[in-house]
């Protein structure tokens, strides 16, 4: 520690440089933090009840309906607990600005869902109104829903057979998310299958997906197997997956999140190395004499390879920083502009974050501290 | 006196190229303790080398430097920089001081070296910045300094831990005769009062003057003792 004001000192030697170097560390760590918390937001979490439910779908789309008669048999399969199903449905609330997502579910559908909280009579509400729809709480904090409320949705998809594209609900119900972790659920609205089965112009009798609760989920696997094979070479065949394998899948349509995320940090680490690399070098070289003082009055060679390597990492560890604090603050925000709590910078992130600005300050620093460790100090101080 | 440093057939050459260059033949040499030594001769003689050589800042081909019974030619680079710590100080033609930080963590920088703590650290620095009569400007930086002042922080960056020897090369080169002759009498007090032993490189007849004995370098070789 009492090294550090000489290397704070090294660091204040040319303002403007350190404050510019500093800045674009800070920026590659803003834009690291950002985008990592976009990764996580699209990265399926394991879940004990995520675990035990697996999706059935078409095998050729998922906006390929299944036969509604595929419910008794999926029922008969040993393994199957519970089964319930969903059709997307992509209603507008008002206008397009306003989309979020909405479904009609089978009465049953929030059993499979015991992360979902709704009041006994609200439930209850849904179960004996036909017209009846349940939202998230963000979605009626956003929105200013309340229970009675009725909500009207254009359909985009189906048109009501009474020729009017207005499908107008009534709201029983406003469910949250037991875990903060999974607020983004709570983006949704839900109504009733069986009013639009029935209201819809085409499709009657049949359902987007199952959703399939297992009794083990150690046996999940060859439940899945079981339901393909049991409709292996029918007109309507299925894909079934776990549901973290099927929101991974969905996910997958917008691109691999991963995949993007990690070459633009590649793209700007590389740069970044590049730059800070360069700028370390010619600070070095630049007080070649002053080292070779040091090393005069008795600074050890490793003392030397320490200080300038103190200098990269005191860099990076405070831009990253900083930059990764500001990502925090650009995520909320984020947060707060899309579907409420979906987008955070983690422990996780900040970890990688961490081992990243280490990373980065050995690479940039070791050359010149090595150059600075084996320079001869009768030969550099001839430099001055 | 006891002798403080003797050297023996001590030899020093470089290779340029293919080319092997030697500057500084078979020199033996003593300095008492206590003593203040001007090496003179003319540039390229081989004064500058030799200070090395004493100071431990490089080592020599040949030969052998016993410095207070210590054969500093046999130590390796970590053992030579932690007795360089401990019994040189070092005073150069153009200060070397660093320029971000104030007089006073300059005179601290070889306690860092040490276990003192904080508070001891900035009192002997304190102490030495008194003593070399710059104590009223212990928060300024190099650049806010004159060539003289820049020079006394530097002394008092050389005897803050209280080393046996002072090795100075051309401590007055770049100042003023009326400064010069300042810097030069600081030297002989510290010598005189505070029994540092002084070698001192230096063209300056007058600078030598000051010193004791005055050893005469002529292409690598002790041409003559003019104490």
């Amino acid at each position: 520690m009492k090294f550090l004001p000489l290397v704070w000192a090294a660091l204040l030697r040319k303002k403007v440089r350190t404050i510019l170097t500093l800045l674009s560390i800070i920026v590659a760590f803003l834009l690291f933090g950002m985008l990592d918390a976009v990764r996580v937001a699209f990265t399926v979490r394991d879940s004990l009840e995520g675990a035990s439910r697996l999706v059935v779908s078409s095998r050729l789309s998922i906006i390929q309906p299944l036969p509604y008669a595929d419910l008794a048999q999926i029922r008969r399969i040993p393994g199957v607990e519970q089964v319930a199903f969903a059709n997307w449905f992509g209603g507008i609330y008002q206008e397009r600005k306003n989309f979020f997502a909405n479904f009609a579910v089978s009465p049953d559908y929030l059993d499979m869902y015991p992360e979902f909280v709704l009041p006994e009579e609200q439930r209850q509400a849904f179960l004996d109104t036909r017209t009846g729809a349940i939202v998230g709480n963000n979605l009626a904090k956003r929105y200013g829903f309340k229970v009675g409320d009725r909500i009207p949705l254009q359909a985009t998809i189906f048109p009501h057979r009474n020729g009017d594209n207005t499908w107008t609900f009534d709201l029983v119900g406003i469910f949250h998310t037991r875990e903060a972790r999974d607020r983004n659920q709570e983006d949704q609205m839900l109504f009733r299958y069986d009013y639009f089965d029935e209201g819809r112009t085409f499709g009657q009798g049949t359902v987007g997906w199952y959703m399939v609760k297992v009794d083990d989920p150690g046996r999940a696997q060859q439940v899945a197997q079981a339901i393909d094979r049991l409709f292996a070479n029918s007109a309507d065949e299925t894909r079934t997956q776990t549901e973290k394998q099927f929101t991974l899948d969905f996910a997958k349509q917008i691109g691999d999140i991963g995949l993007i995320v990690s070459s633009i940090m590649g793209a700007v680490f590389f740069t970044i190395l590049l730059l800070t690399g360069n700028t370390m070098s010619q600070a070095v070289r630049e007080r070649i004499p002053e080292l070779a003082v040091l090393k005069t009055i008795g600074f050890s060679n490793q003392s030397v390879l320490w200080l300038v390597l103190g200098e990269s990492l005191l860099l990076a560890v405070i831009g990253g920083s900083v930059g990764m604090l500001l990502a925090m603050a650009g995520a909320g925000a984020l947060s707060a502009a899309f579907r409420g709590g979906a987008f955070a910078v983690g422990a996780q992130s900040w970890l990688t974050g961490l081992m990243i600005m280490l990373v980065l300050g050995v690479a940039v620093g070791l050359p010149p501290a090595w150059r600075a460790m084996r320079l001869r100090i009768v030969d550099a101080l001839i430099e001055r | 006196m006891d002798n403080l440093v003797t050297l023996r057939g001590v030899t020093k050459s470089y290779q340029r190229g293919k080319q092997n260059i030697e500057v500084l033949h078979s020199i033996d040499m003593d300095i008492a303790q206590g003593d203040f030594v001007a090496l003179m001769g003319p540039s390229g003689s081989g004064k500058t080398t030799l200070l090395n050589l004493i100071g431990g800042l490089d080592r020599v081909s040949a030969g052998s430097i016993e410095i207070a019974g210590t054969r500093i030619d046999r130590m390796d680079s970590g053992q030579l920089a932690r007795w360089r710590a401990a019994n040189i100080g070092f005073v150069f033609q153009f200060y070397n001081l660093l320029p971000m930080l104030s007089a006073q963590k300059n005179v601290e920088l070889p306690l860092l070296l040490t276990r003192l703590s904080a508070r001891e650290r900035r009192r002997n620095a304190s102490i030495a910045l008194a003593l070399v009569g710059l104590d009223d400007r212990a928060q300024h930086r190099p650049g806010e300094l004159s060539g003289g002042q820049e020079q006394r922080v530097a002394i008092a960056r050389a005897i803050v831990s209280d080393p046996k020897i002072l090795v100075c090369d051309e401590p007055t080169g770049d100042l003023d005769r009326h400064t010069a002759d300042e810097i030069m009498g600081l030297l002989q007090q510290l010598n005189r009062e505070h029994g540092k032993t002084i070698v001192m490189v230096t063209h300056d007849p007058k600078a030598a003057g000051f010193a004791h004995r005055r050893l005469h370098l002529d292409k690598g070789t002790l041409a003559g003792d003019g104490s």
